[in-house]
């Protein structure tokens, strides 16, 4: 999937803002607040181009915790909560889909 | 932006005259490029020192006349990504024994300082007042140095050999005429 | 192999009390991202999917049985306990924390291994052949060049902010195992009409979004000139390539934006004034450094000792694996042993630290402590007495390296892809463990032969599909993964670029067209010693392309 980091900023559905922590590389997601969350249940869901840009700038300013910030889908699945946009996401939030090398 | 020069914070006592604007009378000034290949043969006769600011896109070639006379020579790094003027910086030192002040200016920060060193820069606009006061520490940081520039270090290979070996290799220079 | 001495040590001592102090000053917030970015990535640490990965460089391939060990403990304390082998002779940690890079860093200094520069624009990971120093034919060991260079380039004042990356690459084989033609640089030791050895200097290979063979600007380089040949090529590359547009930045787009010979003539320039200055090699260097390369202290021995006949008669699983994963040794009653990283449903050049410490044993007892490692992730171990060869298949295959797959179709070449890469457009590894399932029968795979796959997850290259027998490149398709197959590419003395065999297809049906594709094969090859790449090149493409595409 193209980088998100080199696309313009156009939001037609649901999105959150995800980056990388700075201390060890997890993925995060954006609160409202301020806060950066592991969980994506917790992050905050925007639908709206000028929510989704005021929400990234914030992110993109906090320099300290968090690095490489973008605007990333989600899907809103009644009863289910909020689920990752996009196979690039869903990886990002779960992990690799294959296994580690297995001992043996 | 701080000067740093023999290690030392120092001011800068070349003017920066750019373009068409009027030169300064005895006084250090530095010009663009073009300019200098302009008024040369003015520029020669002025009783105070003339140094160029040369781009980092342009031969090193083009300046050669000028360098028995000019005082400075400012390259250029217009982010410290780009890697040009430590070329040119070199080419200007060693091949053609420029010995005036030769400045790094643009993006010139504390982790590339050794590097700017060992390439022949004596003279720093160094971007961040905290890079410019921890310049002792930044040209510390190596003792060992693989390959030999016009710094006068000693390269690891060279070392290695004099370190109570049956031969001695006599020390080149890598630039010959 | 090269011992360091403590020039080396001290060298990468400071290198990571360097790199500590720029995390420090980046946790802190002195070091914007942009500005600590380059330097990390100077010491191999990328910002992934996941978290921070780090590449360590095994110089040219060779490892110690310590230093295997050592990546182990690094697997195990600061990762996940596997790590993979890359295609330039790296190894990468997935799951490096930034916090505890500097402490793994000086686990790692300890036993002489670092990630300096096997990532950002500077000279990367100098590789060779994995069999250097043994393979019969060979004219001279090449890692001796390669560790020269390597000290030369390292921390290079004038060559660390270059253009774009910049990959190098030996052989010293007439088999050149070490892809040299696709290389930034590629040297190939031969010797001249006058029996001298010395280098052809290939310029401007290279895969990624314009692949390119390189062309030859010096046919022969005397020994003494290479390091002073290789300067006035960087020279002129970082004075002239391009700085406008990084996917135009490559050496290779220089040479052909000026034209190989137009830029062999900048080269010969710029070198005329160097040559016979202090980059001169003199035999008093070149020996100093040599005499720092250990060899074993071998002993003589018989081919085809009797306990190797013996085990060949008796024990069919050992006789496929000896046809399979061992190669001939320039001496005689020795062999090279390659531990295939390539088990079926697992992901291709990964070793769990288990294996690891394993293989590290089983090098001390079996391969004079030294392992190498292979651009096609895969490891060998190149100092196996024969009469030895029955015990180590029985230890190598407990712990899983002992799959008779070498250089078969199961054999795959992947990068990491979409589950850990930030580039990647597709994934790459389940493709290939599901290809590894489709051939999992031996006699299927052994019936089809030496059959190259070369896996990328996106136009970056980094498993080398272009040059793949069968190349597969990662792309996207409205937000789904879909994969572009070429076929009849080839790495070695003859490298050509593979041909789009059609239109990309679907996740699910990528194993699907790998299937039909040999089974193509099967049908149009002349006889069965054939080779599929040679058969590619008989027919062209087409009548593979007609069979895959009937149905689709």
């Amino acid at each position: 999937m193209t980088s998100p980091l080199q696309q313009k900023l156009k939001v037609t559905g649901p999105v959150v803002v995800t980056a990388n922590r700075l201390g060890d590389g997890a993925v995060v997601y954006r609160s409202v607040d301020g806060t950066w969350t592991t969980e994506l249940a917790a992050a905050t869901v925007v639908t709206t181009t000028p929510a989704a840009s005021d929400l990234l700038t914030a992110a993109l300013a906090d320099k300290l915790r968090a690095v490489d910030a973008y605007v990333a889908p989600v899907e809103l699945i009644p009863e289910q909560g909020v689920r990752p946009g996009n196979l690039r996401e869903w990886i990002r939030c779960n992990g690799p889909t294959v296994a580690f090398p297995s001992q043996r | 932006m701080p000067l740093v020069k023999a290690g030392r914070i120092i001011e800068d006592r070349f003017v920066r005259v750019l373009d068409d604007a009027p030169m300064p009378e005895g006084v250090p000034v530095m010009l663009p490029a073009a300019r200098l290949l302009a008024d040369a043969r003015e520029l020669v006769l002025r009783q105070a020192p003339t140094g160029v600011i040369w781009p980092n896109d342009r031969r090193i070639a083009e300046l050669v006349p000028y360098l028995d006379w000019i005082a400075l020579v400012a390259l250029v790094f217009p982010t410290f990504r780009d890697g040009r003027a430590y070329s040119q910086a070199r080419l200007l030192r060693e091949r053609h024994e420029f010995r005036g002040e030769l400045r790094a200016t643009g993006q010139v920060l504390r982790d590339q300082l050794l590097f700017l060193h060992r390439a022949g820069f004596d003279a720093f606009e160094v971007t961040k007042e905290k890079d410019a006061t921890a310049f002792a520490e930044a040209l510390q940081r190596y003792s060992i140095f693989y390959q030999p520039t016009g710094d006068g270090r000693t390269s690891a290979l060279r070392a290695r050999l004099s370190r109570g070996s049956s031969s001695t290799v006599p020390e080149r220079r890598e630039f010959v005429r | 192999m090269y011992l360091y001495d403590d020039f080396d040590r001290t060298l990468v001592e400071e290198r990571v009390r360097e790199f500590r102090d720029q995390v420090a000053r980046r946790l802190s917030g002195e070091l914007t991202e942009e500005e600590f970015k380059p330097l990390r990535l100077m010491n191999g640490v990328y910002l992934q999917l996941h978290a921070y990965m780090l590449r360590i460089a095994i110089p040219y391939g060779t490892l110690s049985s310590a230093q295997l060990r050592t990546l182990a403990h690094v697997a195990r304390r600061y990762d996940r306990n596997y790590g993979h082998f890359t295609t330039r002779q790296n190894i990468q940690f997935n799951w490096i924390k930034l916090e505890e890079l500097p402490d793994a860093m000086a686990d790692l200094a300890g036993a002489g291994m670092h990630g300096m520069q096997t990532s950002g624009n500077c000279v990367r990971n100098i590789t060779t052949d994995q069999w250097a120093g043994v393979a019969p034919g060979e004219i001279e060991d090449p890692r001796l060049w390669a560790e020269l260079l390597r000290q030369h380039l390292t921390l290079h004042p004038e060559f660390s902010f270059l253009p774009r990356k910049f990959k190098i690459a030996l052989t010293a084989s007439a088999h050149d195992r070490a892809a040299v033609r696709v290389h930034d640089i590629g040297l190939r030791m031969h010797r001249n009409g006058a029996g001298e050895t010395g280098f052809e200097v290939i310029v401007g290979g290279g895969l990624g979004r314009t692949p390119f063979i390189g062309k030859t600007i010096k046919p022969f380089l005397p020994k003494r000139d290479l390091l002073s040949y290789v300067e006035a090529i960087l020279r002129t590359y970082n004075q002239y390539g391009r700085r406008d547009n990084i996917y135009k930045a490559r050496i290779k787009i220089l040479v052909h934006e000026l034209g190989a010979e137009k830029f062999a003539r900048e080269v010969e320039e710029e070198w005329q004034s160097i040559r016979d200055g202090a980059l001169a090699l003199d035999p008093a260097v070149v020996a100093e450094i040599a005499a720092r390369f250990r060899y074993p202290d071998y002993e003589i021995l018989e081919d085809n000792p009797p306990a190797l006949k013996k085990a060949r008669t008796d024990d069919k699983r050992f006789r496929i694996w000896l046809d399979n994963s061992v190669a001939n040794h320039k001496l005689p009653g020795h062999a090279i042993v390659t531990l295939s990283l390539k088990r079926e449903g697992e992901p291709p050049g990964d070793a769990t630290a288990q294996q690891m410490d394993a293989i590290a044993d089983l090098a001390d007892r079996y391969s004079f402590g030294e392992i190498r490692v292979g651009h096609e992730q895969n490891l060998a171990l190149p100092h196996v007495a024969q009469r030895d060869l029955p015990a180590l298949w029985v230890a190598l295959d407990e712990i899983g390296v002992a799959t008779p797959n070498v250089n078969l179709i199961s054999d795959i070449i992947a990068c990491p892809g979409l589950d850990y890469c930030s580039l990647a457009n597709a994934r790459s590894i389940p493709v290939a463990e599901e290809i590894t399932r489709r051939f999992k029968d031996l006699d299927l795979a052994h019936n089809l032969g030496r059959l190259h796959i070369n896996i990328s997850g996106c136009i970056n290259a980094c498993g080398h599909h272009h040059i793949g027998h069968i190349g597969i490149l990662g792309v996207e398709k409205n937000g789904e993964e879909y994969y572009q197959v070429t076929v009849g590419g080839r790495a070695d003395e003859g490298a050509e670029l593979g041909k789009i065999l059609g239109p990309a297809v679907p996740y699910a049906e990528i194993a699907d067209v790998v299937e039909d594709i040999a089974a193509a094969y099967l049908e149009l090859r002349e006889r069965p010693e054939e080779l599929f790449v040679d058969t590619v090149r008989r027919l062209g493409v087409e009548p593979f392309k007609d069979r895959v595409y009937a149905a689709r």
